[in-house]
């Protein structure tokens, strides 16, 4: 039963002069319950140092190790080998600036968003140490964390045939993150200012409706349903003006 | 020579504590660049899934709690080798602190008035909830802990709270430089100055200079190999401060293993799986915990089911597998509801990652490394010793509210107390000291990490990086882990001292441009040997068990001997740690029965008075700083005693 994988890894170092990209396989032997987590370092650890990859928290909740896996961008550190084919093709997540092999990077892409979308509760009231908390209905609360588990891994982006030829949309991840702040009454944003925001072909209305992105979400959110839900709202807003 | 960046704070780490520092600083006007190995949202923080405890007492089964009853449980958890002062500044802070995340925009889980039905010892019970408390910040219920206080988002508390600790960074305009690596602080005459950092995308040198420094980087788990920690938790802002030679480490013996990592990932599953009265079976599926502990049962300190699990499986009781001997968690009486809403993330880790259904399936678990109590010695302001304009906060500061076993929830609730806290001491720094640029620091400075990455490329060596790392983890595993023999820790010390002279015969094999990972893993390597050395050594020194510390050669907790904190420094050229010990702090409640884990303890052999007497002057021989007044917490000593009536 034991199978010998063949990984076939992307490699590219955009600082080295000389580096073209082109495809390297390693020979790994499978063992009970591996994933690409486990397989990857293996192949650094024990084949080539070189290789390029980004894990934190190989658990699944970090977002750190978005990547094609057999054409589909996932996360690898949930990627178990049992559920993949002998061979195991491995391309860095598309759109996003090149960093080296499997490396991309993400972090730089999402804080721009979080800038464009304004990220954080608007409000002018400030925090009073001494009073009890504002008080909240627990399913809203529970409504709220549901739209903010966004991990920000990127598969959303790097899967939208909307975001790799207009690089400026903000994407699933930004219009879900901007559904979290919208349903959220500690936000003090009106519609008129949503509207400002994002009615414009790199906002709400970029969205040409592939749905990809809530095929390839590794955490199964409800994009469609969250984006659905600003569209309505800011469709709502365009017919009152 | 490189580039030089300048602000008035900078802040190593972009996890909870750094972010809640620089969000301090960042409203005071200051302007702050913030260090970190990844995008900050990828911080560790983000993986606690369990809650932060706050003596806020809105839920049913929280009614009554105060700041005093969660310092009790603190002190006790610790036992007692916490600073009560410290606990007691961070007890009183952290209800408020939960209060201003809820401004900030956290959805904490609220109070939903009338019937709730909560599995509690084992039994299914029905609470009614107070619906006077309808909408308020509720808690569910965590180990160790005489009331239910640990606020949480369903299973994403730390995601949440970071998400929106980030928000608020970017909001104010906070200078991020993700993947990048301080490789050694810049200081003069015992003043710090900054950093030197290299960049994880092309591998340049560039430095850095602030008015303050603060070092948020989280523990140094992975040294064992085995840990739930993220994998890029390795301790280098603990071992950039030991590598000055003068900062001293508080207690690094304590290591705690949180009784439910799976089996074979080490992926943790939260507390709240037992809190919410999940059982551990045997491997006759027989619930043995209630045998050890029948008070607490599976919900007694970490140290102590840890121990308890480990004892089991020594008895032969635990379950074999190709990874080792294992016992189980049990979730199915729980039920599909429970665990597809608020213990979601525990069933998303046990499909995804081990493919097995905790609805219908039992889940493998055992002690795992975990936490790190241990860590950079710092004074009540999170000012770090013998070195000013250096702060510390968070898994990587030893502030030390956690002593020798740190409860479930204090530590996430930690870092944004201690960030509001350490925050303002940062802030107040910062406006009072000068802002200092030397290009004859910077270049000194980057020449040492210039000189070592030279050494690393063309030294003579042939020591391979993989062989070093698992050896070390070997060692800590094997000799350093749970239950601690005079015996093995005497080899373990050994050992090490054989270790760290390899790791100057390393060798990088690949010499690629841009961030080269093995480069980047050699330039860490000698400085995690050095914090495994120093936990091995402060183990094999403290000749007695506390906490999560415990040696089958000296049983009993010994309050007359070591009811003090290990302090470890490297001086220059050395080649293992040099030992030296504080009192633990001023005492307000005297050491006694934790309640629970049975052992034995020889009394203290002085009055506490004589004890407090000698408190500030031993530790400021020992480098501590003058200390503000607390913010926001009256210390009332003795209040504890209307409590245990």
């Amino acid at each position: 039963m034991a199978r010998t994988l063949t990984f076939k890894i992307f490699r590219y170092n955009p600082y080295a002069a000389d580096s073209t990209p082109f495809l390297q396989e390693y020979k790994v032997e499978e063992t009970q319950r591996m994933n690409l987590f486990a397989a990857l370092n293996y192949i650094r650890d024990e084949l080539d140092p070189t290789l390029m990859f980004d894990f934190v928290c190989r658990a699944g909740i970090c977002g750190s190790c978005g990547m094609l896996i057999n054409g589909r961008p996932t996360l690898a550190c949930r990627t178990l080998t049992g559920d993949l084919p002998e061979v195991i093709e491995l391309l860095p997540l598309p759109y996003f600036k090149m960093l080296g092999d499997l490396s991309v990077d993400t972090g730089i892409w999402f804080r721009q968003m979080e800038e464009n979308v304004e990220s954080w509760i608007h409000t002018q009231k400030e925090f009073d140490p001494a009073a009890e908390e504002e008080r909240m209905n627990n399913e809203l609360a529970n409504k709220i964390y549901e739209s903010e588990r966004c991990i920000e891994c990127g598969c959303c982006i790097a899967g939208c045939a909307t975001a790799n030829v207009n690089p400026d949309f903000v994407g699933a991840a930004g219009l879900y993150r901007v559904g979290r702040f919208m349903m959220d009454p500690r936000d003090e944003r009106n519609e008129e200012q949503w509207f400002e925001l994002i009615s414009t072909d790199e906002g709400v209305f970029g969205c040409i409706g592939m749905m990809a992105c809530g095929d390839v979400c590794p955490k199964d959110l409800p994009l469609l349903e969250i984006m659905a839900f600003v569209r309505r709202k800011m469709s709502a807003t365009a017919l009152t003006k | 020579m490189s580039n030089i960046y300048t602000s008035d704070v900078l802040i190593i780490g972009a996890g909870l504590a750094g972010e809640r520092i620089a969000v301090a600083a960042a409203k005071e006007g200051l302007n702050v660049i913030i260090l970190s190995l990844v995008p900050p949202k990828r911080s560790h923080s983000a993986a606690a899934q369990g809650g932060m405890q706050a003596a806020l007492g809105n839920a049913a089964k929280g009614k009554g709690d105060n700041a005093t009853l969660h310092w009790l449980d603190t002190v006790k958890g610790s036992d007692w080798g916490a600073d009560q002062e410290v606990a007691r500044i961070f007890a009183d802070n952290s209800p408020i602190a939960m209060r201003e995340m809820a401004h900030y925009g956290v959805p904490w889980n609220r109070v939903k008035g009338g019937p709730a039905d909560y599995f509690i010892k084992g039994k299914k019970e029905t609470v009614e909830e107070d619906p006077a408390k309808e909408g308020l910040i509720t808690a569910r219920a965590f180990g160790g802990t005489a009331k239910w206080r640990t606020c949480y988002t369903a299973d994403g508390t730390g995601h949440s709270v970071l998400y929106t600790m980030d928000n608020m960074a970017i909001q104010l305009g906070v200078t991020v430089h993700d993947r990048m690596e301080a490789l050694g602080l810049i200081h003069a005459d015992g003043v710090c100055k900054g950093a030197v950092v290299r960049s994880l995308r092309n591998g340049s040198l560039s430095t850095y200079f602030a008015r303050a420094t603060v070092i948020a980087t989280g523990g140094y788990g992975r040294i064992y190999g085995h840990s739930t920690n993220a994998v890029i938790n390795e301790g280098t802002g603990v071992s950039i401060a030991l590598e000055t030679g003068i900062i001293p480490l508080g207690n690094m013996e304590a290591v705690q293993f949180h009784p439910t990592g799976i089996v074979p990932t080490d992926i943790l599953v939260t507390e709240g799986c037992r809190g919410d009265g999940g059982y551990l079976l045997d491997v006759d599926e027989y619930r043995f915990m209630p045998d050890y502990e029948p008070e607490k049962q599976e919900l007694a300190s970490r140290d102590v089911v840890s121990r308890r699990m480990k004892e089991h499986m020594l008895k032969g009781k635990g379950v074999h597998s190709p990874y080792g001997d294992h016992l189980w968690l049990d979730l199915r009486h729980l039920g599909a509801k429970h665990l597809h809403t608020k213990l979601r993330e525990v069933y998303d880790i046990c499909k995804y990652f081990i493919g097995i259904d905790p609805i219908t399936e039992l889940v493998p678990v055992r002690p795992t490394q975990h936490y790190s109590m241990g860590g950079i010695r710092v004074n009540k302001d999170g000012h770090v010793y013998n070195m000013k304009g250096l702060f510390s906060a968070g898994e990587a500061a030893c502030w030390d509210l956690h002593g020798f076993n740190r409860l479930g929830g204090n530590s996430l609730a930690e870092t944004i107390v201690a960030g509001m806290v350490v925050g303002k001491r940062v802030t107040a720094f910062a406006k009072a000291n000068p802002a200092e640029v030397s290009t004859t620091l910077a270049r000194q400075f980057e020449e040492q990490q210039k000189k070592r990455i030279d050494a690393l490329y063309n030294g003579s060596g042939r020591e391979s990086l993989v062989e070093i790392k698992r050896d070390m983890a070997k060692i800590l595993s094997d000799k350093v882990g749970i239950f601690r023999t005079g015996k093995g820790l005497e080899e373990a010390v050994t050992e090490f001292g054989k270790l760290i002279r390899r790791t100057d015969e390393i060798k990088v094999k690949s010499t690629i441009p841009g961030r080269n990972m093995e480069l980047t893993e050699a330039l860490k390597l000698k400085g995690m040997v050095k914090l495994g050395f120093c936990i091995a050594a402060g183990a094999e020194a403290r000749k007695e068990s506390r906490g999560a510390h415990t040696r089958d050669d000296f049983p009993a907790r010994d309050d007359a001997g070591w009811l003090n904190r290990t302090l470890a420094r490297w001086p220059e050229g050395a080649m293992q740690p040099e030992l030296s010990y504080e009192p633990v702090g001023t005492i307000d409640m005297p050491p006694g029965d934790r309640g629970y884990g049975g052992g034995q303890m020889i009394p203290m052999s002085i009055p506490v008075e004589d004890y407090n007497a000698t408190v500030d002057e031993l530790q400021k021989k020992n480098g501590k700083h003058e200390t503000a007044e607390p913010i926001n917490t009256g210390l009332r000593p003795g209040l504890w005693k209307e409590e245990v009536k």
